[in-house]
């Protein structure tokens, strides 16, 4: 078992209660953006795919690589993209208007 | 600078990243401050894919710079799509998560070998098979969504037999990996049974269902994302993929509870064709219609209106004929609320981003339990394309294959309408008991143009 294993796995469960906890306040009014914004910062593992495309180690890993930071990339710019786009629809009655 | 201070730099940039991500969700939970969790979201994924960027173990940009690029030309007009596609488009960007968790995890293995240890020939081999299966379970689930494929359950004898038996051929081959990590010619085995899997896994699935699908998929790709965190020893994928995991997982527990069912039964129930019999039976039964101009005298006449709407809604693209009603009726002094089912739809949420797009103030969106509370002193409650989620069967009959199952309690208000097509049953097949009670009037005909012609009645009514 290598080192990191166990301080990786520490912070899994840590993430993951932290993450039921901040997610479960989330008003069911909200569960779609929720999800389309839990999708563009899981695409964060285009930081990985970059690494994997930008080593250049052999024609396989930088084809992967490249398609990895292709497909991850989408979703961040579009997961950010729609989130906002649906927030800014959620107006109340009160104010103006 | 040393490369030892570089790499410092890099980690305090993953770690401001990490703890955006974590306010990004705690802003989202309320309206008011969830754009600002947008934008934090939006600064910890720049630092973070901004650092990377500087990391000198990059040797070549060319590559990286072309896929970015593509991947903003996908992801661009994938952003732009219109509300009623969210489900869809959500389901492919799962798909696309889980290819690229995936594909990192293929390139390690066949980077590494034959250096893989077998303790990280198990985690990538676990990793690749939740990767795939995901990848090919949301293209499923996009097609269906998108009426590529059918949206009905597609079953056939012996077929979980025959999706359990992929499964297990795939932990079976990841296991023989995991002994022995050099059997290269096993891996493209695995990667393909898994990618198998996942389309039998999603195929028999029907419409109805993509709620708590949809959830399960999110869960999968977050998950795979924080197992190639374990792989490749990257912090920051471990927190985004556990956030992103629980936040799914969450979700599919929400929805199996709002159907009253297991995981397991929605994976492997194959809901569908059950009840045929009760509902060619329910023809012979009287059901009341009315007319467009009835409909707007008694809505006009009400003090209070609960409007419920469903995935038939969507369908007919009525939202905005609705907020219309919405408009005519509370210019008349009647109290309109919208009471919202959680697995209205074909996502978490689906009606409430629907309805927010026409501009209906969500504080008249109501959830389940305070729509129930006010449906008692509800004159009319108006259901637009909504059919299991009032079924009062889910209450009273323990027959029913819904039984158990939550409902928004429609029959308790004083007069029910249901605009519908024709009187065939639901997805489901599950005839609705709601349709020949005496105090329900059935409006047949598309949702969109019977809206409209209440609006025009009730408009008009007012001039003369």
């Amino acid at each position: 078992m290598p080192p990191d294993f166990i301080s990786n796995l520490y912070l899994f469960v840590l993430a993951g209660f932290v993450g039921f906890e901040v997610i479960k306040r989330v008003s069911p009014l909200l569960h779609t953006p929720l999800m389309s914004l839990t999708n563009a910062l899981d695409a964060i593992v285009v930081v990985a795919a970059i690494i994997i495309a930008g080593r250049h180690e052999s024609l396989l890993s930088t084809t992967l690589g490249a398609i990895a930071v292709a497909a991850s990339f989408s979703n961040m710019v579009g997961g950010f993209f729609i989130t906002d786009r649906m927030l800014r629809m959620f107006k109340t009655g009160r104010p103006q208007k | 600078m040393s490369s030892i201070a570089l790499q410092q730099l890099l980690d305090f940039a993953f770690i401001a990243a990490v703890a955006l991500f974590i306010l990004a969700l705690r802003w989202l939970s309320s309206p008011i401050t969830a754009r600002r969790g947008v934008l934090a979201g939006e600064i910890g994924a720049a630092l973070a894919v901004g650092a990377t960027l500087l990391n000198p173990e990059l040797i070549q940009y060319r590559w990286i710079v072309i896929a970015l690029i593509v991947g903003a030309g996908i992801g661009i007009p994938l952003g732009m799509v219109h509300m009623t596609a969210v489900p869809q488009r959500t389901a492919l960007s799962h798909a696309f998560g889980a290819l690229s968790a995936a594909m990192i995890g293929i390139a390690e293995y066949y980077v590494g070998v034959p250096h893989v240890t077998r303790f990280q020939m198990g985690e990538i081999s676990l990793e690749v098979i939740i990767g795939s299966l995901t990848f090919t379970g949301s293209l499923i689930a996009a097609g269906k969504l998108q009426e590529i494929l059918p949206q009905r359950p597609i079953v056939y004898m012996g077929q979980n037999f025959v999706s359990l038996s992929a499964l297990g051929a795939a932990l079976l081959i990841a296991i023989a990996l995991t002994v022995d990590p050099n059997r290269t010619m096993l891996f493209p085995i695995m990667v393909g049974v898994a990618l198998i899997f996942g389309v039998l896994l999603v195929t028999p699935i029907g419409g109805a269902d993509m709620p708590t699908v949809i959830s399960l998929l999110n869960s999968y790709a977050g998950f795979s994302a924080a197992l190639l965190g374990f792989v490749l020893n990257s912090k920051v994928l471990i927190v985004a993929g556990a956030l992103d995991g629980s936040s799914g997982f969450i979700l599919s527990v929400i929805m199996c509870k709002a159907m009253n069912r297991s995981f397991t039964n929605v994976m492997f129930g194959a809901f569908g064709q059950v009840q045929a019999s009760t509902s060619v039976a329910a023809e012979t039964r009287t059901v009341r219609s009315a007319s467009p101009e009835e409909a707007a005298a008694i809505l006009a006449a009400a003090s209070k209106v609960v409007i419920v709407p469903g995935y038939g809604m969507a369908v007919a693209q009525a939202q905005h004929k609705v907020r219309e009603l919405y408009d005519v009726l509370t210019k008349k002094g009647v109290d309109v609320k919208f009471g919202i089912h959680p697995v209205a739809g074909r996502m978490p949420g689906h009606m409430n981003v629907l309805l927010a797009e026409a501009d209906i103030p969500y504080d008249h969106l109501l959830e389940m339990d305070d729509a129930n509370s006010d449906l008692p002193q509800t004159d009319v409650a108006l259901i637009i394309g909504a059919n299991d989620v009032t079924n009062p069967a889910a209450r009273t009959d323990s027959g029913s294959p819904i039984y158990g199952m939550p409902i928004l309690d429609v029959d308790k208000a004083r007069t029910v309408m249901v605009i519908k097509r024709s009187m065939s049953p639901g997805f489901a097949g599950i005839d609705n008991p709601l349709y020949y009670l005496d105090k329900t009037l059935m409006l047949f005909g598309d949702a969109k143009a019977f809206v409209g012609d209440i609006v025009r009645e009730i408009s008009g009514g007012g001039h003369h």
